[in-house]
């Protein structure tokens, strides 16, 4: 393999100092001076109600207040896939956090205060708090106007009930498959609400200023995605729409797309001339940013005796909440994906996005995988069980190689799948096993595969600009975000191995969709392929000029320049040596005292040319609606009170094929991060509702996530290297996958260890006790 | 009801006009510019507006400023003022952060802890930062950078 001198290799993160020093700055941490007006949102109580009318006049005569707004100003929808979601809504409420009007006002206090006088009459309607409801016939309808709303071609709304989209997948024949399996086993599963967490909450800035020109500072996974959408919704040209992105204080999906945002672009709207702000609270973070789907999934397998798996019925019911803008994303991903990671000949996929009167729900880490893998993970382990097979090579057994077909039909990449198994076994000494000291204490392990392909419009794409400064340092201009996985040192990596210059004299700029070129999103575990791919092509570039100037210059033979530490050296000339420094803004200087030469520039733009969504839509079949998987492992060794139902993971570990690894220690820190984001959602997140649709733990007191005293005393993060063709170096994601297989591996680690299948999450006290109980019985 | 306090904030006295229902938090970003302590959770939860209060740390999100008169307040911004630390440095080292929202926080806690338990054992470690949550490094990272700088400080 080819030795590199910066990628694979550990280094300083770029951001690092910024960082532990606190230079970083956050949104909420830029200064917008005495003109900054205040934003407070009222939010609708009811989880489905007709508004018959807003009463503003008290809140305007609050001094202080500037403007009130609501639906009768901006009655515009807004999505990113599918335009369902109000900016306000005029016709009616269709969750509890919903916003219903705004206050802009001088302080947050007097916002605050004043939005307690606008008087909003209901009539509330019944409302629909379960998926499953949703789908009866004759049940209320949330989106009566569904076929008119704007949506992408490759989703399928069915106006006339709650779907907002339906991804099916029809492969093989799977009633025959079903008549020949020699083992079938069909059961449910279910995945509760959770939400993302981020430490620093939603927030968006807005300036309206007297030239027509709106520009936003947000915390945003999105830059340009985000002008986008207010361009077209709001009807500005996107020259004149721009959004700058500080730091954001963690996204895991939450951030991505638009949501919030668009109240505070409205509100500068009707203020021009004063920055306004908005800055969710994390009751409103809970309520109304978004959620991860609940998933209801039936899953129905066929084997024969030799542990092969001829037929798979996958049947997911996602609750997606009010808007399926963004959701509707996830629901056809999965529905594309939800046969894991295995050759499967036979399948049947139903993927729904049912609308509850529940908040929004969209991206998060893992884009649903993480929810249906907990369906077919545990499904794996419950049949190797009944074939007498140990669990870990039924998986390897049926694992999806290089060649094989997809779901969808397409041939799938290399992939190091069966290495991360092994190694992944290896680790947690699978099989082995391990007795506890103390009587009540049991101490089992417990297995999970994994796989996922980056969810994206299939003309997604990245640029990057390169710009060379006058002592041979390098500023790299894109837009995708820094939200902590090390996004801006991997482009710094990149860019350095190409160019042969060090990290220190690399600075990459936080996205400002007016200077630096477009990228989609920071979303899908796509970046570092997809806009380092960019950058490398714009480094490539760059060399190319700078060769071309020295060529050019000096009467080299252009294929005997190369660049090495910061210099252009010369293959058949040892004497000769350049400094970039001496050349790249001013030039060289000839005999006759002119000038070759100029600044040194590089531009790269990346778009995967062989994607397409369009499908078949009863089948999935006829397209490549995804770019590549990636594919994985995890286990873990947990320890259960038998007299409390308490669970604790004492070693885990995690094998990913990453392609190429570009910087060790960030990469394991998305491993060690993303488990125990997963182990959360195993062992204790879950949004609780009431029967009205009101929220009942919107706080980290009662929605509990992870915190030190969780952490395994033992963390194993591994990757495999099966070089990914068209990524950067073979770099291809795994920031979100590290999440996968945590709920069933943990699921599969209790069954082990009290005989016990959970099929619902998160593993609580109560429920283990609850299942020890009834197994007693 | 507006009032004048005086207190000492990182090394030097200090006085402002705050409304009697001021939370320390808020005056600390808008009045001093000091932007280290973060505002999250608002209820005293996540430890990520830490800083600390006659040495103990505290959540500025749930005092009010007036409660501060004559105190001494010192943030994480007063924690620098010789440069990077030697714990800062092993932060860095060790990449004990992603996003970096939770750091400042943590290194109040982090900074407080120490100063009371310089040689602590690992659990120790986690015990006195369950109260910081972080979403992005799954903690161990944090931990080892506490631990590898007690180390280091030890030889």
């Amino acid at each position: 393999m080819k030795d590199y001198k910066y990628v694979g290799k550990k280094s300083i993160r770029i951001d690092g100092k910024a960082k532990v020093m606190g230079a970083a700055k956050y949104t909420d941490d830029l200064e917008f001076g005495p003109n900054l007006l205040h934003i407070a949102v009222l939010s609708s109580p009811h989880a489905h109600a007709k508004i018959l009318g807003i009463e503003t006049s008290e809140a305007e005569k609050v001094p202080g207040v500037k403007a009130v707004i609501s639906g009768k100003d901006f009655p515009q929808k807004f999505g990113l896939y599918l335009r369902d979601h109000a900016i306000f809504p005029n016709d009616k409420v269709r969750y509890v956090g919903e916003q219903v009007a705004a206050v802009i006002a001088k302080t947050k206090k007097i916002a605050q205060a004043a939005v307690k006088k606008i008087q909003v009459e209901y009539e509330v309607l019944p409302n629909i708090q379960n998926a499953l409801d949703s789908i009866k016939p004759n049940a209320t309808l949330i989106h009566p106007n569904l076929g008119n709303y704007e949506v992408v071609p490759w989703l399928y709304p069915q106006p006339g009930t709650n779907i907002g989209h339906v991804r099916k997948i029809r492969k093989g024949e799977i009633d025959k498959a079903f008549e020949e399996a020699d083992f079938i086993l069909e059961d449910q599963y279910h995945v509760p609400h959770v939400v993302h967490a981020p430490m620093e909450n939603h927030i968006a800035v807005a300036l309206f200023d007297y030239e027509d020109r709106l520009t936003m500072w947000n915390s945003t996974q999105s830059p340009h995605t985000q002008r986008n959408i207010l361009a077209s919704c709001l009807n500005i040209p996107h020259k004149d729409v721009r959004v700058i992105a500080p730091y954001v204080g963690g996204g895991f999906g939450g951030k991505a797309g638009i949501s919030m945002e668009v109240i505070a672009a409205v509100a500068a709207m009707k203020v021009p001339g004063c920055p306004v702000k908005l800055a969710w609270s994390r009751k409103e973070e809970f309520e109304n940013s978004s959620q991860r789907q609940e998933l209801f999934a039936k899953v129905k397998m066929g084997v024969k005796n030799d542990g092969t798996i001829i037929a798979l019925k996958h049947e997911l019911f996602w609750d997606v909440g009010a808007s399926a803008e963004y959701g509707s994303n996830v629901v056809n991903a999965t529905g594309f994906s939800a046969i894991g990671p295995y050759n499967i000949p036979n399948v049947y996929i139903d993927s729904f996005a049912i609308y509850t009167n529940r908040p929004p729900c969209g991206a998060y880490r893992g884009f649903g995988y993480s929810e249906f893998h907990f369906g077919l993970e545990s499904h794996i382990d419950r049949i190797a069980k009944k074939l007498n097979m140990d669990p870990i090579e039924f998986r390897k057994k049926n694992a999806i190689k290089e060649g094989d077909k997809v779901a969808y039909g397409v041939e799938m990449g290399p992939t190091g799948l069966r290495e991360c198994i092994e190694k992944v076994a290896e680790k947690i000494e699978m099989g082995k096993e391990v007795i506890s000291d103390d009587p009540d204490k049991i101490i089992a392990k417990g297995f999970a595969c994994a796989w996922k392909a980056p969810a994206m419009p299939p003309n997604e794409s990245s640029a990057a600009f390169i710009k060379f400064n006058e002592d041979g340092s390098i500023n790299i201009l894109v837009s995708g975000m820094e939200l902590g996985q090390g996004y801006l040192t991997s482009m710094a990596k990149i860019a350095a191995e190409v160019l042969s210059i060090p990290l220190e004299k690399i600075r990459v700029e936080h996205p400002d969709t007016d200077r630096n070129p477009y990228e989609w999103q920071t979303v899908a575990s796509h970046t570092t392929w997809s806009s380092g791919n960019a950058v490398k092509k714009a480094a490539i570039e760059a060399k190319g000029r700078i060769i071309e100037t020295v060529s050019r210059a000096l009467n080299y033979k252009k294929d005997t320049l190369y660049l090495e530490d910061e210099m252009v050296k010369c293959t058949v000339d040892s004497n000769f040596s350049l400094a970039l420094k001496d050349f790249v803004i001013n030039g060289i200087q000839m005999k006759d005292g002119t000038f070759r030469g100029g600044p040194i520039l590089g531009t790269g733009i990346f778009m995967p040319e062989f994607t397409s969504a369009m499908v078949d839509p009863e089948t999935g079949q006829g397209g490549h609606p995804n770019v590549h998987y990636t594919t994985g492992a995890g286990a873990v060794e947990i320890e259960i009170d038998k007299r409390t139902g308490r669970v604790r993971v004492l070693k885990m570990a995690e094998a990913f094929d990453a392609g190429k690894v570009l910087n060790p220690d960030l990469a394991k820190g998305q491993i060690i991060g993303g488990f125990m984001q997963g182990l959360g959602t195993a062992l204790w997140e879950e949004v609780k509702f009431d029967e009205n649709g009101k929220i009942l733990n919107p706080n980290f007191t009662d929605y509990k996530i992870p915190t030190t005293l969780e952490v395994p005393d033992e963390m194993y993060p591994i990757f495999v290297e099966v070089a990914q063709p068209d990524g950067p170096f073979g770099v291809r994601g795994i920031g979100e996958h590290t999440m996968i297989p945590v709920m069933p591996a943990v699921g599969n680690a209790i069954a082990n260890a009290l005989g016990i299948r959970l099929t619902e999450v998160p593993f609580t006290p109560e429920r283990i006790l609850a299942a020890l109980e009834k197994k007693g019985k | 009801m507006k009032k004048e306090i005086i207190f000492k904030l990182n090394d030097e006295m200090v006085s402002v006009t705050v409304d009697s229902d001021e939370l320390l938090l808020d005056v600390l970003r808008d009045k001093f510019g000091l932007k280290s302590p973060k505002r999250s959770c608002g209820r005293g939860e996540c430890g990520a507006c830490s800083v600390l209060l006659n040495g103990k740390s505290v959540r500025s999100c749930i005092i009010f400023a007036v409660e501060v008169a004559g105190q001494e307040i010192i943030t994480f911004e007063g924690l620098q003022k010789e440069g990077m630390t030697d714990l800062q440095k092993s932060f860095l080292e060790h990449n004990s952060f992603q996003c970096g929202f939770c750091t400042s926080g943590v290194t109040i806690t982090a900074t407080e802890f120490l100063q009371k338990n310089p040689k602590p054992t690992v659990k120790e470690i986690k015990e006195a930062l369950a109260g910081n949550l972080c979403r992005c490094t799954g903690y161990s990272s944090i931990v080892d950078a506490i631990y590898d700088y007690t180390k280091k400080k030890g030889e």
